[in-house]
C-alpha cells in the first residue's frame, strides 16, 4: 500500500462530546480516537446518530460541550454527502470553481493549469465525455462520481462519505467503492457511514457502531463482524431488526 | 470578471447620460397650471420665443398650489397662473419680485344638457350657483386649492352658499380628471373655458352658463426673487417674462385657437 | 366615444405612425426604468444575500421593513425624493429635480426593497440546500454570496424583473419629481394620466397597449432565455 509513503494522517480526538438539539439529546456523551490512515465505517440503525457524528467530526456541527480537536495541524478534508450538492454550471465548471475556491491541489497535478487539472480529475472518474454537460442533469450515479472527483483535487487527508451510495444502482455502488479504495491507496483517511452490512464488510477495516445516539463499539472490522461485543451490535449484524 | 466590467460600464454610460441631460443650461422650467397645458396653448408659443431667444421653455403643469409651493421652495424659474391675490401675496412675501397680468380667459360652468337645477338662463353666475345648491343638483368641484378652484370658492361665497352636502363632490383632481368625473356622473362643473374647448370626452356634458364679468379669469407671470433663489436662471426667466407682455408673446397668445374658437385673450399693460 | 376598438386602432395608428415624440416617450421609459433596475439590482442582489445569510440582532425587523416597503405607494416614495432634491432640500445643490435621474433615483427607492425581499427568500431557500457543501468546502459566508447569487439566477431573473415591472408601471412618484415635461420627462406613464386629463381616452389606452405590449415583450424576451438556460443547466 501506498499509504505508508505518505505523511501519517493527524489523530482526532472528540472528547465527552455530546449534542442537544431543542432539549432532545442526540448524541450522548462521547470520547473517540480516530488515528492512522484507516478506512472507518460508521455503521447502526436509521437514526443511531452516525451522520450527526461524522458532522460534528468535520465541523460541519459545533458539539453542546466537549471538544472536537486534531493533534497538530488541522489535516485537508473533504466531504461527499448522500445526495451530491452540485452548482448549477457544467461538470467542469463544477471542479474548476473548488480549486479557484480553495486554491489547493494535488501534487501531481500541481504544474498543469486548473482546467486541466478538472480534465484530468473527470477522466479518472469516468466522466470525461461528460465535461461540457450541466452537472445538475447527470444521474444519481455520475453526480455522485463527479462529487468525488471534486473532494479528489481537493487532496484531502481526510475523506467523509455520508451514506454515500444509499440511492444508487449496483453499477454505481460499485464505482462508488472503486474510488473510496482509490482515495485510501493515494493516503486518504475515509470516514464513511452506512448502513449496508455488506458494503460495510467489504470496505471497513475499522467500524464504529452507533445506535440510539450512543456510540456502542469501536473495533477493527475483523473483529467487530466476527466477535461484536454489544447486544445491539450482534443483532445488526444477524441482521435483525434493531431499535 | 466580464459580467463585473460590463455592469460597471453600463452604470457609468447611464451616468453619462443622465450628466448630458444636466448639461444643457438654455433652458428654463416654468410651473404653470394643468389648463394651460391641457389646452395646447405652450405647444403654440414656446416655439416661438425658443426661435427668438435660443432658450428652451420646460413646463411642469401642475395645479396653481402646488406651483405656489414649486415657486417659493425655488424648483422652478418662472411662474404662469391663475390667482392673481395668491400672486400678490408671493410678491408681498419676497418669493417673487414681479407681477404681470399676461392674458385673462373665462371660467364656465358645464353640465348635463337636461340642466336639472336650470342655470342656463340665471340673470349672472351668483344666481346659477344659487339654482344649483338649491335644487342640489351634483356638483363637481376640483378640491385641490388650484386657480380654479379658488376662483369657485370665491363665487360660493359670494353666492351666500356653504358649498356642503351629498351633493356637493370635492374630487381632489386636476381639471381633466374632474371633467371625466363629471361626466360620469351628470354633475355640474366649474371649468376654464380652454380646458373645456379643448377637452375630448364631454359624453352629455355641455355649456350651460357663460359670460359673467365675475367669470373672467386672469392670468399672471411671476418673476422669482434674485435674492432668495440665487441659483435660479434669472437672466433666462427675465426673456421668458418679457417676452410674454412684449407685442410678439401677445400675439402668439392671441393666434392660439381650438376648433377656430381664440382660448386665451392678451391683456398685458 | 370611447370603444375598446378605436383605442386598439389608435395604438396601431401610432406604433405605424412611427411618431418621433412616442419613440422619444418610449425609449425615455425603458432607459429610466431599466437603469433603476439596474442600479436597485446592483444594491439589492448582494444585500438581499447578506440577509439571507447573516443572523444579527434586529434581522427580522429589517426583514419585515423590507417586505413591507414592497408595498411602499409611488407617490410616497416621489414625495419624499422631491424634498430631497428641491432646491429646498439637502440636496438641492445637485439641481437634479424634474430630471430623468430623479426619476431613475425615485423608481430605485421602489424596486429595491422587492429585489432585496425577494432575493433574501430564494437565497435563503438555496443556502438551505447547498450550506453543508459550502461549509465543507470551508467558504466564507462573504464568498457564498456570489455562488449562490450565481445559482439562484433563474429565480432572480423573475425577482428582477417583478421590479421592472414596478418601475415601468408606477406613475405617482415619476410624476412628482419628474414633472412630465414634453420632451424631458414625459414618460409612458406620465402621458396616459395627462391623455386621460384631456378626456382623451383612445389616445390614454391606445398608449397603454403599447406600454403593456412593451413590458411583455420584455418578459417573454426574459422568460425565454430563462426556461432555455434552466432547461439546458438542470
Amino acid at each position: 500500500m501506498n499509504a505508508h509513503h505518505t505523511p501519517p494522517v493527524a489523530t482526532l480526538e472528540l472528547d465527552r462530546v455530546d449534542f442537544i438539539h431543542r432539549g432532545h439529546t442526540l448524541l450522548k456523551p462521547t470520547s473517540l480516537r480516530l488515528a492512522g490512515c484507516q478506512r472507518t465505517l460508521i455503521m447502526g440503525p436509521n437514526g443511531a446518530g452516525k451522520s450527526l457524528l461524522m458532522r460534528l467530526a468535520h465541523g460541519l456541527l459545533t458539539p453542546t460541550t466537549g471538544s472536537v480537536r486534531w493533534q497538530g495541524a488541522q489535516p485537508a478534508q473533504a466531504m461527499v454527502f448522500q445526495r451530491p450538492v452540485l452548482l448549477r454550471r457544467s461538470a467542469l465548471d463544477n471542479l474548476t470553481y473548488v480549486l479557484a475556491i480553495k486554491k489547493a491541489s494535488r501534487p501531481e497535478l500541481k504544474a498543469i493549469p486548473r482546467k486541466a487539472q478538472a480534465m484530468s480529475a473527470l477522466e479518472k472518474f469516468g466522466l470525461a465525455h461528460l465535461a461540457k454537460r450541466p452537472a445538475r442533469v447527470l444521474s444519481g450515479g455520475e453526480q455522485q462520481r463527479l462529487a468525488l472527483a471534486r473532494a479528489w483535487l481537493l487532496n484531502p487527508q481526510v475523506l467523509f462519505l455520508d451514506e454515500p451510495t444509499s440511492a444508487l444502482d449496483p453499477a454505481a455502488i460499485k464505482a462508488v467503492e472503486d474510488a473510496v479504495l482509490e482515495f485510501h491507496r493515494s493516503g486518504t483517511r475515509i470516514v464513511m457511514t452506512t448502513h449496508d452490512l455488506h458494503q460495510a464488510r467489504r470496505l471497513a477495516n475499522d467500524v464504529l457502531f452507533m445506535h440510539n445516539g450512543e456510540l456502542l463499539e469501536h473495533s477493527p472490522a475483523n473483529d467487530f463482524f466476527t466477535a461484536p461485543s454489544s447486544r445491539e451490535a450482534a443483532a445488526f449484524i444477524r441482521g435483525e431488526l434493531v431499535w | 470578471m466580464n459580467k463585473t466590467t460590463a455592469l460597471i460600464t453600463a452604470g457609468a454610460l447611464g451616468l453619462t447620460w443622465s450628466g448630458t441631460l444636466l448639461a444643457a443650461d438654455d433652458y428654463i422650467t416654468l410651473a404653470s397650471t394643468t389648463s394651460t397645458e391641457n389646452s395646447g396653448l405652450f405647444d403654440a408659443i414656446i416655439p416661438a420665443f425658443t426661435e427668438e431667444t435660443g432658450i428652451d421653455v420646460r413646463v411642469v403643469a401642475v395645479g396653481t398650489g402646488q406651483a405656489f409651493e414649486i415657486g417659493r421652495r425655488g424648483d422652478a424659474d418662472s411662474l404662469l397662473v391663475h390667482d392673481t391675490a395668491g400672486e400678490e401675496q408671493l410678491v408681498a412675501d419676497g418669493y417673487a419680485t414681479e407681477r404681470l397680468n399676461v392674458m385673462y380667459n373665462d371660467f364656465v360652468i358645464v353640465g348635463p344638457s337636461d340642466d336639472p337645477a336650470g342655470i342656463s338662463d340665471s340673470e349672472n353666475v351668483i344666481d346659477a350657483m344659487q339654482r344649483i345648491a338649491e335644487s342640489e343638483s351634483p356638483f363637481a368641484s376640483r378640491g385641490d386649492d388650484s386657480g380654479t378652484n379658488r376662483a369657485e370658492l370665491r363665487l360660493w361665497e359670494d353666492a351666500g352658499v356653504t358649498p356642503q352636502g351629498e351633493w356637493y363632490r370635492e374630487l381632489g383632481s386636476g381639471m381633466g380628471p374632474t371633467l371625466n368625473t363629471a361626466a360620469g356622473m351628470d354633475a355640474y362643473t366649474f371649468t376654464d373655458r380652454a380646458t373645456w374647448v379643448a377637452f375630448d370626452n364631454p359624453q352629455d356634458l355641455t355649456l350651460l352658463f357663460e359670460g359673467d364679468k365675475a367669470l373672467f379669469n386672469q392670468y399672471g407671470s411671476l418673476l422669482l426673487s434674485a435674492e432668495r433663489h440665487p441659483h435660479l436662471k434669472h437672466d433666462l426667466a427675465a426673456q421668458w417674462h418679457e417676452w410674454l407682455v412684449s407685442e410678439q408673446g401677445q400675439k402668439a397668445i392671441a393666434d392660439f385657437e381650438v376648433d377656430g374658437q381664440q382660448l386665451f385673450f392678451p391683456n398685458a399693460e | 366615444m370611447l370603444t375598446s376598438d378605436n383605442a386598439f386602432s389608435t395604438a396601431l395608428a401610432l406604433i405605424l405612425s412611427m411618431d418621433s415624440a412616442l419613440i422619444d416617450i418610449v425609449m425615455l421609459s425603458l432607459k429610466v426604468s431599466l437603469m433603476a433596475v439596474m442600479i436597485a439590482s446592483l444594491i439589492a442582489l448582494p444585500l438581499g444575500a447578506a440577509l439571507a445569510l447573516w443572523r444579527f440582532p434586529g434581522r427580522n425587523v429589517v426583514i419585515v421593513a423590507l417586505n413591507a416597503l414592497m408595498g411602499l405607494p409611488p407617490v410616497v416614495a416621489g414625495l419624499c425624493v422631491y424634498l430631497l432634491l428641491s432646491r429646498a432640500g439637502p440636496l438641492g445643490e445637485w439641481g437634479l429635480l424634474f430630471t430623468p435621474t430623479a426619476m431613475m433615483i425615485a423608481q430605485v427607492i421602489l424596486v429595491l426593497p422587492i429585489i432585496a425581499a425577494l432575493t433574501r427568500q430564494q437565497v435563503e431557500a438555496l443556502h438551505g440546500e447547498y450550506a453543508e457543501q459550502l461549509n465543507s468546502l470551508g467558504l466564507t459566508r462573504l464568498r457564498m454570496i456570489p455562488t449562490l447569487l450565481w445559482d439562484a439566477r433563474f429565480g432572480l431573473l423573475t425577482v428582477i424583473l417583478a421590479g421592472f415591472g414596478r418601475a415601468s408601471a408606477e406613475v405617482g412618484a415619476v410624476m412628482i419629481v419628474g414633472g412630465n415635461i414634453d420632451g424631458v420627462t414625459r414618460v409612458m406613464t406620465t402621458s396616459i394620466v395627462l391623455e386621460t386629463s384631456k378626456g382623451n381616452l383612445s389616445m390614454a389606452l391606445g398608449l397603454g397597449i403599447i406600454l403593456l405590449t412593451l413590458v411583455t415583450m420584455i418578459n417573454a424576451i426574459a422568460h425565454m432565455i430563462g426556461e432555455t438556460a434552466k432547461r439546458r443547466l438542470g
